[in-house]
């Protein structure tokens, strides 16, 4: 890892990106020894406006704690594809969404087209976990650059999410791994 | 094994506090602050504290200083609309000299403006938001792990110095997870108000000691008589006209935070020794303009990073005595230039002071800051 690692979640307001940022921060911070800052940006709005949420990992301080260009990106609606893909450094990894974009968009980085919505809608059955999908996704990007272990990322889950849904939870994050691997 | 928390700047702060002994929260919920108090109503009932949701900002803070009356650590939290309605009671906290912390953690103004987006607009409020003079004290955080440690800070100052003390966060501290390595109990210095060495029959209340102009303070319940007032009282805390007991209230008032400076400044530097362009920055900004100072190092550029904590005492000696070895000032802030005035005072015409304005709910990008650094050097 250089001196930061920057990782950026976006989707519609709903979609759990920031708490899967949170989890990607949790992660870093309880499980791995690294240094990381979450940040995010939301409207007033609970549902439906844009919503997106930054990870700055590093092995020493952290300076600024937004995104700069970006080494991952996780994106699951058309509207912030549009509008944040840009954003990525040249080579980087994007995992975009197959249901929501349907267009790979023109970007110097490896691109995942993933069924990441219709995984959880499909395979789980229960669209909230799209999250928990998308973080399962990233951390099999994660584990490839050296950055983080799934392994990490499933504990910060599980000991995030609610009783009686760690199964549930961690099922989708399984699932997002294996479209990865 | 010290404790390490992957926590909010909100929720860094309210623990800090709690850790300050801080048994009483007062407010009223307002984005970017409400988890300040979400934390203090889960954990306060746990220690014996209270929380109370008020009726509204004003109540909140009423509250608040009615809990330090009584002998409690008590802090009230906002954002910049709850800032303006609670300047009115803030203002009777100085005056009736009342411990207290007051955390705004600002957001766009003006109005109910921006609720979800980060400024600075609110710093010269914090100094002089209240009418009638006083002395200040307000920190900056730029981190989680400093909203914990400054919530310590600030609750021994108010209680050192029995006034409010104002922790101006904005929102991309507040909101902002970061590692938070929390400090052993006991490892740090806590303070509490000094309480009357008199008995309560010789008690005079607002007599203070010579040592540090502040008077010892009683409790209600503890059987001491007092009377609190926004008026201008004498040493009994009675309104009074005359003018030799009024000029000595004033003065003691602002003597006993200007005496005292020093022990109150706290700011922090990176590579200043040989800075030609000096760059001021608080708050989070500081973490973009830290980056920035580091990036222009890097192309050669002799750049230098001064952070003030303390916004008020602004460290103006030391702000001056770097300035007079650079050839210009920078100033970035989320506001459409405030602490620039302060600076250009401190720095008196010993280099050129430029200020640099970002006022669309967005943090600086260092990129811009860089930018500012390399047209200037």
């Amino acid at each position: 890892m250089s001196d930061r690692y920057e990782i950026r979640l976006a989707g519609s307001g709903g979609q759990g990106v920031i708490l899967a940022a949170v989890i990607l921060g949790e992660a870093a911070v309880l499980h791995e020894g690294l240094a990381a800052v979450q940040s995010q940006s939301y409207g007033p709005e609970a549902r439906g406006g844009s919503s997106k949420s930054e990870v700055v990992i590093s092995k020493g301080s952290i300076d600024y704690p937004k995104a700069t260009a970006l080494d991952l990106q996780v994106i699951l609606t058309q509207k912030s594809c549009d509008e944040y893909v840009k954003d990525s450094k040249p080579g980087s990894v994007v995992i975009i969404d197959d249901f929501f974009i349907e267009e790979i968009p023109d970007v110097d980085a490896d691109v995942f087209h993933l069924p990441i919505v219709r995984t959880a809608r499909e395979k789980i059955g229960k669209e909230i976990v799209v999250n928990m999908v998308a973080l399962g996704a990233a951390a099999g990007a994660l584990e490839k650059k050296g950055i983080m272990k799934p392994e990490s990322i499933r504990k910060a889950i599980l000991a995030r999410v609610p009783k009686g849904t760690e199964e549930l939870n961690g099922r989708a994050f399984d699932e997002g791994y294996a479209l990865v691997k | 094994m010290p404790q390490i928390e992957f926590w909010q700047g909100n929720m860094a702060l309210a623990q800090g506090a709690i850790a300050a002994g801080c048994r009483f929260f007062g407010g009223y919920p307002i984005t970017p602050s409400t988890e300040i108090a979400e934390v203090c109503a889960e954990e306060l009932p746990k220690l014996g504290g209270k929380f109370i949701q008020m009726e509204d900002e004003i109540g909140g803070i009423a509250a608040a200083i009615g809990a330090s009356i009584a002998g409690y650590k008590a802090m009230t939290g906002t954002s910049g609309p709850g800032f303006s309605l609670k300047q009115e009671n803030l203002g009777l906290a100085y005056m009736a000299e009342i411990p207290l912390v007051v955390v705004d953690v600002m957001r766009g103004g003006p109005s109910t403006g921006l609720p979800t987006m980060v400024s600075q607009q609110d710093v010269m409020q914090a100094r002089w938001g209240s009418h009638g003079d006083h002395g200040t004290i307000a920190y900056a955080p730029s981190s989680v792990q400093e909203c914990y440690e400054l919530a310590i800070d600030a609750f021994n100052m108010a209680e050192r110095f029995r006034q409010p003390v104002l922790i101006m966060s904005d929102e991309v501290v507040g909101h902002m997870r970061e590692k938070v390595v929390i400090p052993e109990p006991g490892s740090y210095m806590l303070v509490d108000r000094k309480r009357p060495h008199a008995t309560p029959d010789a008690f005079v209340p607002y007599k203070a000691d010579e040592a540090d102009d502040i008077p010892p303070m009683a409790s209600f319940g503890d059987g001491y008589r007092w009377h609190v007032t926004g008026l201008t009282h004498n040493d009994w805390g009675f309104p009074t006209n005359n003018h030799g007991d009024i000029e000595k209230k004033m003065l003691r008032l602002m003597r006993k935070i200007d005496r005292f400076r020093d022990d109150i400044v706290k700011y922090e530097t990176e590579a200043v020794e040989d800075a030609k362009v000096l760059v001021v920055a608080y708050g989070s900004p500081a973490r973009s303009a830290l980056r920035a100072v580091r990036q222009a190092r890097e192309k050669g550029i002799k750049a230098g990073f001064f952070r003030p904590i303390t916004l008020w005492p602004f460290p103006d000696k030391e702000v001056g005595a770097l300035a007079a070895k650079a050839h210009s000032v920078l100033v970035p802030e989320l506001n459409c230039g405030q602490m620039v005035l302060e600076v250009e005072r401190a720095v008196a015409g010993r280099a050129r002071v430029l200020g640099q304005s970002l006022v669309n709910g967005e943090l600086f990008k260092p990129s811009a800051i860089l930018a500012k650094i390399e047209e200037v050097a």
